[in-house]
């Protein structure tokens, strides 16, 4: 008994570590952002972005669209149906960028990781440092565009306090996601296929109109797409149209994340540690 | 505490990339509190066997321990007690010279005031106080190296590794370095360094190792090995031409031995007066003679054929 306690005290101590070399990785950032001097830029820039997003297309679009009818019955008005989309597709490249061309540009050019790597930290506590900044700079953006969302009376408080977590967790998929990607690139041309991808999802993932109103084919190779759950869970809560078959949709993010995590922190033992 | 006990040991450690074997079954010891030396040419796998030692490469072949430590399962702990100044500068180039020494602190778990506290330090015994909030970028070269080996102090290491620590740095930057690490040798830190330096070797080594193609060529101290394969005395000869073969011929004999370079003749004697008289009583006018002691940079000549720094 004693043994297990202190086998399990042993691995929990040992995670301690882990976390505190992780957080390092992402004060690092932390750290960078502050002598770069680009701060208020980003807090500015953070709110100005939803803001015109939700303007331009909610309200434009919407006048021409129209109310839409949620799975529970419910009419609410186009910008209602859209705005989550957009703050999940906003999560989604914020993390992308950070995590794909900031990520690479850090590896392979400023050959960041080779110092770190002299030191205790390890390629998974890199790349959950990393993601650990992506997730900060999410949260701002994330927390600007539910707060605009609160004011344009989309959603309410309450609901908006619940979908930040929810939009946080999309963010971390596609991080986590793109970090991987970043680690199997050879050069910035294979960016451009991430581009390519990314707006791809964008546009069907249940973004703009709802996935029933797809043809069947297009209704099921949607299921592939992150984006789509991302959609689907946060349009949920700031609805109010949450259910069990929710649980499905973060169970795939989750997975995002685990997956990409794997596949990025191996890949970085491969290109590193030679 | 013995002086003894051997930090790093390494047995027929061998590293392969692919079909190339960069270190070929090395045999290494170093012991605590010693400086130690890796010399030889460009190629030679001197940088392969310190990345194998600083774990962030793993060994094809042999056996390994570092801190009577596995690097495979132990790295962690092992590079928490080592401070490594790679080959090539990795600055954090984002951040300012002293944020690189505090940041790089944090990677070790050392709590935020102490790291500010020992980054003034280290800048200080650098010499670098004053550039304390440059960003990387507008460092010269041998600032930026001066830093690297700073930041390689910031964990107070018990083995510093030191990979090429003073290529190009100016003389005066260089005899900075050495004196540090002098500094640090005698308050106990173990040193592991590269160089194609003789210089270098001689000055900080107490023992190391001449490597080439992968393998050890010979093994003492400085001076050991200065005994063992060259003579006291070095004469050099130029005669102003460039075949030098027929000078060859009718210097065999003076002295123990001769080596033919592509710009001069090295003559090894212990006495390198009496055998540079007797270079003039051959009746052979050489358009250049100097007579000096034997570096370690004849110790390689000798034992690879081939000079260590190249001679244009
Ligand atoms: N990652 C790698 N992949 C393939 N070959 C490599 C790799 N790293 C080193 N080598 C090869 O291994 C050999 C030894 O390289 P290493 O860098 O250890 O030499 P070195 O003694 O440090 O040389 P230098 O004085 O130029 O720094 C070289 O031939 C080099 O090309
Ligand atoms: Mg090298």
């Amino acid at each position: 008994m004693i043994m297990v306690t202190t086998a399990v005290a042993r691995v929990l101590a040992g995670d301690e570590l882990r976390a505190r070399r992780a957080a390092a990785v992402t004060e690092r950032n932390l750290v960078a952002f502050r002598t770069g001097g680009t701060y208020w830029w980003l807090v500015v820039s953070g709110f100005a972005e939803p803001l015109l997003y939700l303007l331009a297309i909610g309200w434009g679009v919407g006048a021409l669209v129209g109310d839409m009818e949620l799975p529970d019955g419910r009419v609410v008005p186009y910008l209602t149906f859209l705005a989550p989309a957009l703050l999940a597709a906003a999560a989604m490249n914020g993390a992308i960028a950070e995590s794909t061309m900031n990520f690479f540009a850090k590896m392979k050019f400023a050959k960041l990781y080779d110092s770190v790597l002299n030191t205790p930290v390890t390629p998974v506590e890199i790349a959950f440092g990393e993601l650990g900044w992506a997730m900060l700079r999410g949260a701002m953006y994330t927390g600007a565009f539910l707060v605009v969302m609160v004011v344009l009376d989309v959603t309410s408080p309450v609901r908006a306090l619940a979908a930040f977590p929810a939009a946080l967790l999309v963010g971390f998929a596609f991080g986590a996601l793109g970090m991987a990607f970043a680690t199997l690139m050879r050069s910035w041309q294979d960016f451009d296929y991430v581009g390519i991808v990314q707006f791809a999802v964008f546009l069907f993932s249940g973004t703009f109109v709802p996935v029933a109103s797809y043809p069947v084919a297009m209704q099921v190779l949607v299921q592939v797409s992150p984006l789509y759950h991302g959609v689907e869970l946060i349009r949920s809560i700031t609805t109010g149209t949450v259910g069990w078959g929710h649980l499905w949709h973060l169970a795939y993010l989750l997975a995002a994340v685990v997956l990409g995590l794997a596949v990025a922190a191996r890949r970085m033992a491969r290109l590193l540690l030679g | 505490m013995d002086g003894g006990e051997a930090l790093i040991r390494a047995r027929g450690l061998v590293k392969r990339f692919g079909e190339f074997t960069a270190v070929d079954g090395i045999d290494v010891e170093v012991r605590k509190g010693e400086a130690f030396g890796f010399l030889g040419p460009n190629g030679a796998g001197k940088s392969s066997t310190m990345r194998m030692i600083g774990c962030v490469s793993a060994p094809t072949g042999g056996e390994l321990a570092i801190l009577g430590m596995d690097p495979l399962r132990q790295g962690p702990a092992i590079r928490a007690r080592l401070g490594v100044c790679p080959q090539e500068d990795n600055l954090d180039i984002e951040l300012t010279a002293r944020e690189n020494l505090t940041t790089y602190a944090r990677y070790f778990g050392i709590p935020r005031a102490t790291a500010r506290r020992r980054a003034d330090q280290l800048l200080e015994f650098v010499q670098l106080a004053d550039r304390a909030g440059s960003k990387v970028d507008q460092l010269s070269g041998g600032m930026r190296r001066r830093l690297t080996i700073a930041r390689s102090l910031v964990n107070e290491p018990d083995i510093v590794l030191l990979d090429e620590p003073t290529t190009g740095l100016d003389p005066q930057a260089r005899h900075l370095v050495w004196e540090r690490l002098f500094r640090l040798k005698r308050q106990g830190t173990t040193l592991v360094l590269t160089t194609h330096y003789m210089d270098e070797a001689e000055q900080l080594c107490d023992r190391l190792v001449v490597m080439d193609g992968g393998r050890i060529a010979a093994e003492g101290s400085p001076r050991e090995l200065i005994e063992q394969h060259a003579t006291r005395e070095v004469v050099e000869l130029r005669f102003g031409v460039t075949a030098l073969e027929p000078f060859a011929d009718k210097l065999a004999g003076i002295g123990e031995r001769l080596e033919l370079l592509p710009d001069r003749i090295l003559l090894y004697a212990d006495d390198g007066d009496a055998a540079a008289a007797e270079v003039y009583a051959r009746n052979l006018s050489p358009s250049g003679v100097l007579v000096r002691r034997a570096s370690l940079e004849d110790v390689f000549l000798h034992l690879t054929g081939r000079t260590l720094v190249e001679t244009g």
